[in-house]
């Protein structure tokens, strides 16, 4: 789950004790006036949870009331990616000496917690990890402790940062301990600035909290971005489903994420395109019922794979759900199935005879047939 | 990783819905389940198999050569953790959507006390004919037969698909090695790779990958100095990228982890990559026959 800039500062850096620049977050041009006054020549940024945002001219500078109105303006309902701005968050600007890039983050290959940290800050660490591998240090850190002091000084050995390297070590283990506290899957600041006055403040951070940990996480959680979806995705998020509508029209009923992954593959494969990613997998197998009405209320659809290979999921529970949907849709689409493995002799028997169909015995079959079926 | 008929099983979490159904069906087919652990009802015995406090109780009392969990994500930490304190060798991880945190925790646990972790978010283990450790349909005879093809898997319903056609074109398995969905795993592509390699019994290697990650890649450099024949399936060639399908590994950003990254490097490794499941069984098929013309 993605926060945006506002969001991050406010609930995750502040409360751990690093310093943000003052701000105020405003969902009009008449309020960034009114914050601007307040808080002088400030910064006028766009509040959307996707990076880029000053390459896409949602980040401008206002040295008056008057022109961060009009700033304002011209940045709310910007689209930027997939989102549409619908908030600001005015902040002082800042004099800026140095700037830096720190994150912590999972380390997948070393299942270790990491930690970033360059002193070219302010561009995109891909870039640098691309230009100047040799600028990025890192630190992996045993997930039951935290970052030793003697393991910091020696990753920020070298760098020349002055009277900075002490504010800067306190803030490595401040947003250490932040990333643990919260369950992050990423908390970066980039830029983190060293101040003309000799102060070290995040001027923007990136948040990302790990979707599994959002049971323990609630209040935080509440403050994140649902993200860009779309009608029938919220839907399906409603139901607990991970439901991706794409453009194409052969809709995609399966269970697990590497046949649900597989099916649309093959349905490319044979020159189709799939309309959807849909899966029931795991503890999710008994909703085949409302997966088969997400899948068809998707008007692209024009024909659909129900493809089940059970393992864990039982396919005659899927089956069977499928079935009592299907009396409720009446779907005028053509459906063509593949059924294997745990219950799959029950699951063909009952698709054979209630709706009338018969299971394709190969799936690349009944995929390909769905496939001529949406021409 | 490939579990024998010999190893004592231990089944955490065996009295709920799920633990109950597996545990009769790994018994069923041939597994060696041992005991069970549930705090509140330790003494009792449960399908037929007694119960303990604690994973450390079970060891002591039974042996433990392996336990499999049918644990919740808010406790599969601490059952984890308490199980490779419990001198567990092969701890099969079955839950999805452990913490990140949580699952970096086991890791750590596991490489203190010297535990195999499979998984998290694996569909298990299963030697055909002899015995499986998990959730596979490891008794559905359409599936999975005893055979000498060794098949490593992510997903549990896409290696289901690829065992069922293995058995359909007559050629059995070996073992099945679900190494789990999740980004951050116990036993890597590479790790089922070698053991499969250096198994006796395995004549011929299926490696069924998804995008997201660097598992194939790094599987493609062990495969170099592989001499069996390998057959690969890649899921997710037609992905949006930047979007997350279920299994966290899943994602592609920038090249890394992307579809054809990996059909690359395993291609320069002497893998055949095929591009939908039903070319597996042919292509193993083929690759054996010209083994065993190279050794004639």
């Amino acid at each position: 789950m993605n926060f945006e800039e506002h969001a991050a500062k406010a609930l995750v850096l502040a409360p751990a004790g690093i310093a943000v620049p003052r701000g105020m977050l405003c969902l009009s041009a008449k309020e960034a006036a009114m914050a601007a006054a307040q808080i002088g020549p400030s910064v006028v940024k766009a509040q959307v949870p996707t990076g880029k945002r000053g390459k896409a001219g949602g980040i401008k500078l206002a040295s008056t009331p008057a022109e961060a109105e009009k700033v304002a303006a011209q940045i709310l309902g910007m689209a930027i990616g997939d989102y549409k701005v619908e908030r600001l968050l005015i902040e002082q600007q800042a004099k800026i000496a140095r700037e830096f890039y720190l994150a912590v983050l999972h380390d997948t290959q070393a299942r270790k917690p990491l930690i970033l940290f360059s002193t070219e800050g302010g561009m995109d660490i891909e870039d640098v990890a691309a230009e100047k591998p040799q600028a990025i240090r890192r630190l992996l850190v045993d997930i039951d402790s935290v970052p030793r002091a003697r393991d910091i000084a020696a990753m920020l050995k070298g760098l020349d940062l002055g009277a900075a390297e002490a504010q800067i070590a306190q803030i490595i283990d401040h947003l250490y301990r932040a990333y643990r506290s919260r369950d992050a899957e990423l908390l970066e600041i980039n830029p983190l600035a060293l101040l003309a006055d000799g102060r070290v403040v995040a001027l923007d951070c990136k948040f990302v909290l790990d979707d599994a940990a959002t049971y323990r996480q609630a209040e935080l959680a509440k403050a994140g971005s649902r993200g860009a979806m779309t009608e029938l995705e919220r839907r399906g998020a409603e139901a607990g489903l991970k439901l991706i509508q794409l453009d194409g029209n052969v809709g995609v009923l399966a269970n697990g994420a590497g046949l649900t992954m597989t099916t649309m593959d093959v349905i490319r494969h044979y020159g189709g395109r799939p309309a959807n990613f849909l899966e029931i997998g795991g503890e999710a197998y008994t909703k085949s019922e409302i997966a088969l009405d997400l899948v068809l209320s998707n008007p692209g659809v024009k024909s659909l794979v129900i493809n089940f290979c059970g393992a864990f999921a039982r396919t005659d529970v899927m089956a069977d759900g499928v079935v009592k949907a299907w009396r409720k849709l009446k779907p005028k689409v053509p459906v063509f199935f593949s059924i294997h493995g745990t219950g799959e002799v029950e699951a063909v028997k009952l698709v054979r005879n209630e709706l009338g169909i018969e299971p394709y015995d190969v799936m690349e079959d009944a995929i390909q047939a769905a496939v001529k079926a949406a021409q | 990783m490939i579990v024998r008929k010999k190893d004592r099983v231990i089944v955490l979490g065996i009295t709920g819905k799920q633990g109950t159904f597996w545990t009769e069906k790994m018994i069923a087919y041939g597994t060696n389940v041992v005991g069970g652990v549930n705090p509140k009802r330790a003494g009792e015995s449960h399908v037929g198999v007694p119960i303990f406090a604690t994973t450390g109780d079970a060891a002591a009392a039974v042996g433990a050569d392996a336990a499999v969990m049918f644990i919740p994500p808010p406790m599969a930490k601490d059952a984890a953790v308490s199980a490779a304190e419990a001198g567990v060798k092969l701890l099969v991880v079955l839950t999805e959507h452990i913490p990140a945190q949580d699952v970096m925790a086991i890791h750590a646990a596991a490489a203190k006390h010297g535990t195999r972790i499979v998984g998290p978010n694996t569909a298990g283990l299963v030697t055909p004919g002899e015995c499986f450790v998990g959730i596979m349909p490891a008794f559905v005879p359409s599936v999975f037969k005893p055979g000498r093809v060794g098949v490593i898997s992510r997903s549990g319903s896409l290696g289901t698909l690829i065992c069922l056609n293995l058995t359909r074109a007559g050629l059995g398995q070996s073992a099945f090695i679900g190494i789990g969905g999740d980004p951050m795993l116990g036993t890597t592509t590479r790790d089922a790779l070698q053991a499969l390699d250096k198994d006796a019994g395995t004549d011929a290697i299926v490696i069924v990958g998804e995008i997201g990650g660097g598992m194939e890649e790094d599987a493609a450099d062990y495969a170099r100095n592989v001499r069996k024949p390998m057959v690969a399936f890649i899921a997710g060639a037609a992905a949006p990228p930047g979007k997350k399908m279920g299994h966290a590994g899943a994602i592609v950003t920038g090249s890394a982890g992307s579809y054809a990254g990996k059909r690359k490097a395993l291609e320069a490794a002497g893998v055949v990559v095929v591009d939908t499941p039903s070319q597996i069984a042919p292509a193993v098929a083929a690759g054996l026959r010209k083994d065993s013309k190279d050794v004639a």
